[in-house]
């Protein structure tokens, strides 16, 4: 292994731990979130509560989603590591789609409780759900943001040191996005609709 | 695929299958309503809890050998602030609420 080798493999497991660090910071804000909301769920001004705005179903077909996405990304990281770039970019563009999928539902879900009269300004209540909920909703569109910016370097400058660095950097985002969204069935949607 | 262990993508499918379990199980108690709501919500966190150390495990790969010290470190410090200050908002939160009769 080059000395110039070695300096970029050390580069990558800095810039790892650097990311990482902004992962824990971002479960931090997470979790203060999810205490906030637990907290407001009687503040619902006399209105509508969690039980007659959320479906079940909705839920459900979301956390299909994220988590086969996760999968999804966990087959194209594999494939970073044998140095397929076509397998990659399948893969990643299948991660989108069922990531988009998730996003579409959410805004869908969000502009149907809007049209009730259920916005954020309803209730403190809804206040919480919408920060907590729309802050993962941002997370998500974000890492699709990042696929398409990352698919296109794979496919203009193939899977080079610091794209397979990215990529990874991208992979621990997404799969933390899924255990957030973990949090989130967990804590507002079953809870809620018991 | 020199550098790639045996079972890198045996991870990914056990993670997979046990993650779906533990969303199915809790889900399927809502549906059905099949026990009473105090025992449904003590199965949601139990699995929920059990989920996050799933994501963990086969798809964040977090374990005590081949992981940085420094990223298990970030991490369980992460769990103790997390502790210190969602415990602290529910125990101020729930103390005033009694306090001011709400």
């Amino acid at each position: 292994m080059s000395a110039h080798e070695r300096e970029e493999i050390e580069t990558h497991e800095q810039r790892a731990l650097g990311f990482w660090l902004y992962l824990m910071g971002d479960a931090v804000i997470f979790a203060l979130l999810f205490a906030t909301y637990a907290i407001m769920i009687p503040g619902t001004a006399g209105g509508p509560t969690g039980k007659e705005l959320f479906e079940l179903d909705n839920a459900a077909i979301e956390t299909v989603l994220l988590l086969v996405s996760s999968m999804t990304f966990g087959f194209a990281s594999l494939q970073v590591k044998a140095g397929n770039r076509g397998a990659v970019l399948a893969w990643l563009a299948i991660t989108f789609l069922l990531g988009a999928g998730f996003v579409f539902l959410e805004v869908r879900e969000f502009a149907g409780m809007i049209a009730k009269g259920a916005g954020p300004d309803r209730s403190g209540f809804l206040s919480a759900f919408f920060t907590l909920v729309g802050t993962h909703g941002v997370h998500v569109t974000m890492g699709l943001i990042w696929i398409v910016v990352l698919g296109a370097q794979v496919a203009l400058k193939g899977l080079s040191m610091p794209v397979a660095s990215r990529l990874h950097r991208l992979g621990l985002f997404w799969h933390f996005l899924d255990i957030a969204w973990v949090g989130i069935f967990s804590i507002v949607y079953l809870p809620g609709l018991l | 695929m020199e550098h790639q262990p045996p079972h890198a993508l045996r991870s990914y499918l056990i993670g997979f299958v046990l993650a779906v379990i533990l969303s199915a199980v809790p889900f399927w108690l809502v549906y059905t309503h099949a026990l009473p709501p105090q025992r449904t919500l003590l199965v949601i966190g139990i699995a929920a809890v059990l989920q996050v150390l799933v994501h963990l495990r086969f798809f964040l790969h977090i374990n005590f050998t081949t992981t940085p010290r420094e990223n298990v470190l970030a991490l369980v410090f992460t769990c103790l602030l997390l502790f210190i200050m969602v415990g602290g908002s529910f125990w101020i939160m729930f103390d005033l609420h009694s306090r001011m009769l709400l």
